[in-house]
């Protein structure tokens, strides 16, 4: 970035919706959708009177959470009120942390261009999401009336706390790129981004190149998509970046990316700035956390992507760049996984494969990125729900290395997989897609075509290489593209000498 | 340290409240006299005192993450001031 | 019969041994009621046609032969903070003036399933904000010993109605004396419970970490009952204490002798009338002859429970009473151009005087710059004057004082000077902000207004403050006597 000039530093603050079965203080569901104010009780509707009572769920997803972002556990932490009024707020207050959050001081090492780069984790706290406001008359800004749905309000929510260590858009993109892995993998949070169980705020700053101070930031809201992140960071920057050549001052505010509009919007200035009003809340005791219950979740975590990451590539030895798309996602990982169990070349960590071994999982490793991850993507759908399971993929893939079907024919079965969910065998059978490996019956062919076509024979004879790829053509079409390419070459030139 | 009209009007946007200069003229006189009165607080020393913001020392209560039957929308929006298609409505934001 | 001068003990025998019915006796303390509710004023709501309904299938239960319970039959009382599915609950407050909850709070299911009848709701201070219930949207409630005096507050409807015969229990709740003060000056029975004894799910709150729900009664075996029936854990109340419920009569007709009752000093200095004084030191003699040993201790930190109070209950409240918006339930404002306004001009036109300065003494104490030297200073002492207690309860089985410092005072007198207002709960708030229990009992008369007594227990020890009341009622029979209604009131 020394292109430009200045120096871009940035933090996240995310939230991630836990997932949990029930809301954070109540009974109620935390499932996505439904209709309007059906999953709220009198105490996620704040009711005067009401009380709430902390889901156990909650505490031990965030410790998850906290110690997979490798933070420190806090031996004591409490709620706080967050007082601010706002119509998808029933309280009027956020339970949420204040002074003594759940984790702190942690850190995730990203990756850019294949260079390291640690980015702290100030701190991980609990609190509860708000309700949702829907504008009549489309945008905020030019509704007549709101109308408020509660349906979220009390989902459990971990707000993920950077420190101002991100100097480029990449990597703030490969920072929540790293986190939505490792709450995936953790499976604290489902992580859909277009359902708003993520959902990314930035703080953004430039100061010129060697000045150690701070520039004034920003904070900006509402960026609900990867797409998102980038495209409002661009034009904050941008922003920002102008307004300094021009001499101006960055004034400290709240900006909300409108994704219509394409730019940031000002919500308000410092002046308006919230005083919150932070204080113990005096309905929930405190949480004190003992050295066995850090032990316990501890024993809970999985391997995380990184670890995945170097697994596949020392057992396997595919290429680090496959082995960092499959880990990625967790689904896709533990498909991957399971494709090798299925192939039979599952190894525990710290053990590699031999050569055959590692050319399966190269085919596993090329089909996922390529064709699967394609279909998929197209069909709006992810690993966990493929209609091709890891189990099909590699009975397609022996059924290629055994001989049975070529690589053309495993083309239209890995289509009729993808569409129908049947087992690659079932499909070859119906469709009589066998290959065909009888010399006589490839030979009858070969020199059946030979036969018909002798200005072809004239041009072979003439030295054109064209003419081989010709005949080759004419015993696929004439075979339904079943017969054994090997064969069919081998037997075509020795035909083909004899003339 | 005496407290002025306009902080009680800060105050009082804060709060979300409304104030006729009379009543900030009358809350100005009055917060100020119970302000003075609890500054009373500022003679004690309280230097290696805990705050106390419990009244006793419960600890990790907490309930299974177990699903409970929620409210009819009808039920939920029965005392709303005003309403729409079981939504809770009101005036333009900004 | 009088049915409505007795106690729920009382009525319970004449209900089991069929002299009288459940029926009978709903008529006969909801004839009292409206005999004399244009006097007192202790009403918010009544139900007196489902009353009677509920009272006929407790007498049917009677004639099939099936047990009752010790509330069963018994005519209530529930101050109006308290939520009751499908009855109106206003908190006395423009605000909520038209809120109908969908639940209801835990005390009134469990009285509910113990069978006590509920004639209505009773009136209070707005949002349980004040000392003499005149801070009402209604009108204010009166003394029932002389109606030109105010019946205390918050609960005053709580205590006046179970002082006019109104109601045979009631209950209330005490977030600096609310419960004690009232009670004191209406001649009757309240207790303060220990913090997270009763559960104060489907409470409103005022001040969540002071706020506790208690009885009032006519005499200290009625406070008894309502306790077995109100007290224990609450799984929807996170500050509820996980313990076991003793049974609470099981503390009466137990002597006393021997027991050592600290006399805090500082609950008998300058501001304490001439006439208290003199019934509690009578009330002293008599602890003596029933062979308790009285001394003098003090409570060093006494002087800085008001200022300490007027800080916490303030600065929770403010955040307590955000909620009402305009938005879900309650009063709105007719002239909103916007969002900001509706909520500004919602909780400016909703909210009365004394809420209004709460919150905004609140607000001011929790807001940035502020928040140490007012509210973290406050909890820190607080922790000072929760030590003073500790301190002597290592010495005594319970400490005694006088609940107010005077006896009521005129309606409308301390209206305009709120700083005087707090002073009338100089004795109690100490208690509240130590989380222990306190009981007020009426000591006797002066002019014929009743003084109240206070004892104040160890954590969860409300069983010794029965067993001592007991005692000193026994020995009296202060309990005994029935407001008289007289005098009137201009305001
Ligand atoms: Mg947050
Ligand atoms: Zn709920």
């Amino acid at each position: 970035m020394r292109d430009f000039d200045f120096e871009i530093v940035m933090g996240l603050e995310v939230h991630a919706e836990l997932h949990t079965k029930s809301k954070i203080f109540c009974g109620c569901t935390t499932e996505f959708g439904g209709e309007q104010n059906t999953h709220v009780c009198p105490v996620c509707l704040g009711l005067p009177g009401v009380l709430p009572v902390l889901n156990e769920k909650v505490a031990d997803y965030a410790m998850k959470a906290g110690l997979a972002l490798n933070c420190k556990i806090a031996s004591f932490s409490k709620f706080d009120r967050k007082n601010y009024f706002y119509p998808d707020l029933p309280k009027a207050y956020q339970i949420s942390q204040f002074d003594l959050p759940i984790a702190s001081g942690g850190y995730i090492d990203i990756e850019i261009e294949g260079k390291k780069k640690r980015i702290g984790i100030t701190r991980v706290h609990m609190e509860e999401d708000a309700g949702k406001l829907v504008h009549g008359g489309g945008s905020l800004a030019y509704a007549g009336y709101s109308l408020a749905d509660y349906n979220r309000t009390g989902v459990p929510l971990i707000e993920i706390v950077s420190e101002p260590d991100i100097r480029s858009i990449e990597e703030a993109i490969a920072y929540l790129d790293l986190l939505k892995a490792i709450l995936e993998y953790t499976e604290v949070s489902d992580c859909k981004m277009e359902q708003g169980s993520l959902r990314c705020d930035a703080n953004v700053s430039l100061r010129p190149w060697g000045q150690k101070e701070l520039g004034t930031k920003t904070e900006l809201k509402n960026m609900n998509s990867f797409k998102a992140l980038q495209k409002a960071l661009e034009y904050e920057i941008e922003r920002q970046a102008e307004v300094l050549r021009e001499g101006g001052k960055i004034i400290q505010e709240t900006r909300m990316w409108d994704e219509n509009k394409g730019e940031t919007i000002s919500l308000r200035s410092k002046e308006e700035a919230h005083d919150y009003r932070y204080f113990p809340d005096p309905d929930l005791p405190p949480i004190i956390i003992s050295e066995e219950w850090v032990e316990r979740i501890r024993q809970t975590l999985p391997e995380l992507p990184q670890a995945r990451q170097i697994r596949l590539v020392e057992s396997y030895g595919l290429p680090s760049y496959d082995a960092s798309v499959i880990t990625g996602s967790k689904a896709m990982a533990d498909y991957f996984d399971q494709a090798c169990s299925a192939y039979g070349i599952a190894l525990p960590a710290g053990q590699s494969t031999d050569d055959k071994g590692k050319e399966r999982a190269k085919q596993i490793s090329n089909y996922m990125m390529g064709e699967l991850s394609r279909r998929l993507n197209a069909s709006d759908q992810g690993y966990q729900d493929s209609p091709i399971t890891p189990e099909n993929l590699v009975e397609l893939l022996t059924l290629i290395e055994g001989g049975t079907i070529s690589g053309k024919i495993a083309k239209t079965v890995f289509d009729e997989m993808f569409e129908s969910g049947k087992k690659p065998k079932q499909i070859v059978e119906e469709k009589g897609l066998v290959q065909i490996s009888d010399e006589g019956a490839i030979a009858a062919v070969v020199s059946e075509v030979v036969a018909k076509n002798p200005q072809v024979v004239a041009d072979f004879k003439a030295g054109k290489d064209k003419a081989v790829g010709f005949f080759v053509g004419q015993v696929m079409k004439a075979t339904r593209g079943k017969a054994n390419p090997g064969l069919v070459n081998k037997l075509l030139m020795e035909e083909l000498k004899k003339q | 340290m005496a407290l002025t009209k306009e902080e009680v009007q800060h105050v009082a946007k804060l709060a979300r409240l409304e104030l006729s200069e009379d009543e900030v003229d009358k809350y100005t006189v009055q917060l100020n006299a119970i302000l003075e009165y609890a500054r009373k607080l500022e003679a004690l020393d309280t230097t290696n005192v805990p705050p106390t913001a419990h009244a006793f020392p419960l600890q990790n209560v907490m309930r299974e993450d177990k699903v409970t039957a929620s409210m009819a929308q009808e039920k939920v929006v029965s005392n709303a001031p005003d309403e729409e298609d079981g939504f809770f409505k009101v005036p333009r934001i900004v | 019969m009088k049915l409505y001068s007795k106690r729920a003990h009382e009525l319970h025998e004449l209900l089991v041994s069929k002299q009288v019915s459940a029926v009978e006796l709903v008529n006969d303390v909801a004839a009292r009621l409206e005999d004399v509710e244009p006097k007192v004023l202790a009403f918010v709501s009544q139900r007196i046609e489902d009353a009677k309904a509920e009272a006929a299938r407790v007498d049917d239960k009677i004639a099939s032969g099936e047990t009752i319970g010790p509330l069963e039959g018994i005519p209530m009382a529930i101050k109006d903070n308290m939520c009751t599915e499908g009855i109106p609950t206003t908190c006395s407050s423009k605000m909520l003036h038209n809120f109908v909850p969908p639940y209801s709070a835990t005390v009134v299911r469990k009285l509910n399933e113990a069978g006590a009848i509920m004639l209505g709701k009773v009136n209070m201070d707005e949002f349980a904000m004040g000392s003499s219930c005149e801070n009402s949207w209604q009108e204010g409630t009166r003394n029932p010993w002389r109606l030109e005096r105010v019946p205390g507050g918050s609960s005053g409807g709580s205590a006046a109605s179970v002082a006019a015969g109104q109601a045979i229990f009631s209950l209330g709740s005490d977030t600096g004396g609310s419960i004690r003060q009232p009670a004191a000056f209406c001649g009757v029975v309240g207790l303060k419970p220990t913090y997270g004894s009763v559960s104060r799910y489907g409470l409103i709150a005022f001040a969540s970490s002071l706020d506790q729900i208690g009885p009032f009664s006519r005499d200290v075996r009625d406070c008894a009952q309502v306790m077995n029936v109100i007290a224990g854990h609450d799984p929807l109340d996170s500050t509820s204490a996980p313990i076991d419920r003793p049974d609470y009569t099981s503390f009466l007709n137990k002597s006393i002798k021997g027991w050592r009752i600290g006399v805090p000093k500082e609950y008998f200095g300058e501001g304490i009338d001439a006439e208290v004084e003199e019934v509690l030191r009578k009330a002293m003699k008599t602890l003596e002859s029933l062979g308790a040993e009285l001394v003098e201790c003090s409570l060093p930190h006494t002087e800085y429970a008001l200022p300490c109070y007027y800080i916490i209950a303030p600065a929770e409240a403010s955040s307590n009473l955000a909620r009402y918006d305009g938005v879900r339930y309650g009063f709105r404002t007719e002239d909103a151009e916007d969002l900001i306004s509706m909520f500004s001009k919602t909780r400016s036109e909703g909210f009365g005087e004394e809420v209004k300065r709460r919150i905004m003494l609140g607000t001011y104490a929790l807001s940035s710059g502020y928040y140490d030297a007012y509210y973290l200073k406050a909890l820190k002492v607080r922790t000072l004057i929760k030590q003073d207690f500790d301190r002597a309860f290592e010495k005594f089985d319970v400490l005694l004082s006088p609940t107010t410092p005077t006896v009521a005072f005129t309606c409308g007198d301390r209206l305009e000077n709120p700083l005087q207002m707090y002073q009338s709960d100089i004795c109690t708030l100490s208690v509240n902000l130590a989380g222990i229990p306190a009981i007020s009992i009426n000591a006797g008369f002066a002019d014929g207004l009743p003084i109240g007594l206070q004892f104040m227990g160890k954590p969860f020890e409300e069983g010794r403050l029965l067993q001592i009341s007991h005692a000193f009622e026994e020995a009296t029979g202060c309990h005994s006597q029935m407001a008289p209604l007289k005098g009137g009131c201009e305001g």
